[in-house]
């Protein structure tokens, strides 16, 4: 495999204008992404937040994310947090800004809403933009390559590997049992078919574990991987230099405006 | 090249799977393995490179009585297993990988490794897919992915599990002609009459624990 195509976020991608994003190596995004929400759960002030807000905002235009999956997504993370929000005003002690049916809203409690909004929300967008836009086997090999034990790396890629397999044989076991006639329903019946349902699902994933195995084995499989890509000749370009320079500079100014 | 001696095998004692099977495999052969479902077909092969140890009898492989896990890391990459189901053989994320696995390793540098992947992917007409994502492949990419994978080894014998099983005409009619054109000694399981008459030179038929 050429660098040109192991650098690529994902590797079925044409390597013409795809976005900038994508043209960074996975490790500067990785870095990126876990200093970028390591200083914004660290700031404290709205106008850092703010700020923090809107560079994530940057990173998804440079990501070119999909604006309606995108927003679907953050939707059901507003949801979540809606009742949190909601309620902090009432719960948070501090002085009393409004007293809509009798119920205390403080300004503290304000404050800390809008901060957790803001805080979620922006960490969100640029965790989307940063990693979600990668494929899932350049983020492990990115771990890996930064220093992450090989055993979790390799267990991530094992787990990428093989989930859409035992999702398929979950769904093929779901639809044998609609096929005659199971209906969910509470009740003894149910509960006890749905119990042999996942019950047969560890033994077929430990069957093909162990087939797995013998089939590396079969490969000569000893216990160790070996490479094929050639790390050393694989180091971040200009692009990726600059990116992390930016970036650290919007960085260090939302840290700044936030601790100050 | 390999020869199974007197075995007798079970996964439990109650049911012998095996029962003094003898079976040779010759260079230049390709042995059609036949016999109904859970005659112990699969094992028969699995036994060839020690996948699993008999309870009783030898296995012999290129010249030698191979005992311990370690006899057998040297015949399975002389003699070539392709599994049943390919999503059992393909785990790495791309094809280029997984083919590369093998032959890394068998101690195969780099830059060797990547010049047997572009051969072996040239050799089966799969250049295309060298950077695919294995698990994105349709049914019958992986098989003959994973066909590739176990050439890549550059085996002197294949051990072939229903090679054609869930295949789509076309691609049962490319594996075929690629199996055709390989000069390797063979062991085919299949139900397949077309497999049996074009590959094979003689058949053996397995039931009752007992090889006919």
């Amino acid at each position: 495999m050429s660098p040109a195509a192991s650098r690529d976020g994902g590797f079925d991608s044409a390597s013409a204008g795809r976005p900038l994003m994508a043209r960074l190596d996975p490790r500067t995004r990785v870095v990126l992404a876990l200093a970028f929400s390591l200083t914004v759960v660290a700031v404290e002030h709205l106008a850092a937040l703010v700020l923090a807000l809107a560079a994530a905002l940057v990173l998804a235009v440079l990501a070119r994310l999909p604006w309606a999956a995108t927003l679907r997504r953050m939707l059901a993370l507003e949801g979540f947090m809606l009742v949190v929000l909601a309620l902090l005003p009432f719960t948070v002690p501090g002085r009393m800004v409004a007293e809509p049916l009798g119920f205390a809203v403080s300004a503290e409690g304000l404050t800390q809403a809008a901060a957790i909004a803001l805080r979620a929300n922006a960490v969100a967008v640029a965790l989307l933009a940063l990693l979600g836009s990668m494929e899932l086997v350049s983020l492990g090999r990115a771990l890996g390559r930064l220093g992450a034990p090989e055993r979790l790396v390799h267990l991530f890629l094992f787990t990428v590997r093989y989930v859409a397999v035992l999702d398929g044989e979950y769904r093929r076991l779901r639809l044998a049992m609609r096929a005659r006639a199971f209906r969910p329903a509470a009740g003894p019946h149910c509960w006890r078919s749905v119990g042999y349902l996942f019950g047969m699902l560890m033994v077929r994933s430990l069957e093909r574990a162990e087939r797995i195995d013998a089939a590396m084995r079969c490969r000569g499989f000893t216990g160790r991987f070996h490479s094929l890509e050639d790390e050393a000749a694989d180091r971040p370009g200009i692009l990726d230099w600059g990116f992390g320079a930016a970036s650290t500079a919007a960085l260090a100014l939302v840290a700044g405006l936030g601790l100050s | 090249m390999i020869r199974l001696e007197g075995i007798s095998f079970a996964y439990d004692p109650a049911h012998p799977v095996l029962d003094q099977v003898d079976f040779t495999l010759s260079a230049g052969e390709r042995v059609a393995l036949n016999g109904p479902n859970g005659a112990g077909k699969t094992t028969l092969l699995h036994l060839m490179v020690g996948l699993v140890r008999p309870r009783k009898g030898r296995v012999v492989a290129f010249g030698r009585e191979r005992r311990t896990e370690t006899d057998f890391v040297e015949v399975r990459s002389r003699a070539g297993l392709l599994f049943q189901d390919a999503d059992d053989q393909l785990f790495c994320p791309t094809v280029a990988e997984d083919v590369a696995f093998g032959p890394l390793n068998q101690g195969k540098s780099r830059a060797e490794a990547r010049a047997i992947v572009r051969q072996t992917l040239a050799d089966l007409g799969l250049e295309s897919l060298e950077n695919r994502v294995t698990h994105k492949l349709s049914g019958g990419q992986r098989r003959l992915v994973s066909l590739a994978a176990v050439l890549a080894m550059r085996p002197e014998a294949l051990l072939l599990d229903e090679p054609t099983n869930a295949l789509d005409e076309a691609t049962r009619a490319r594996l075929l002609d690629i199996l055709a054109g390989l000069p390797l000694a063979m062991v085919v399981v299949s139900h397949d009459r077309e497999v049996l008459d074009r590959l094979a030179t003689r058949s053996a038929w397995l039931e009752g624990g007992r090889l006919g």
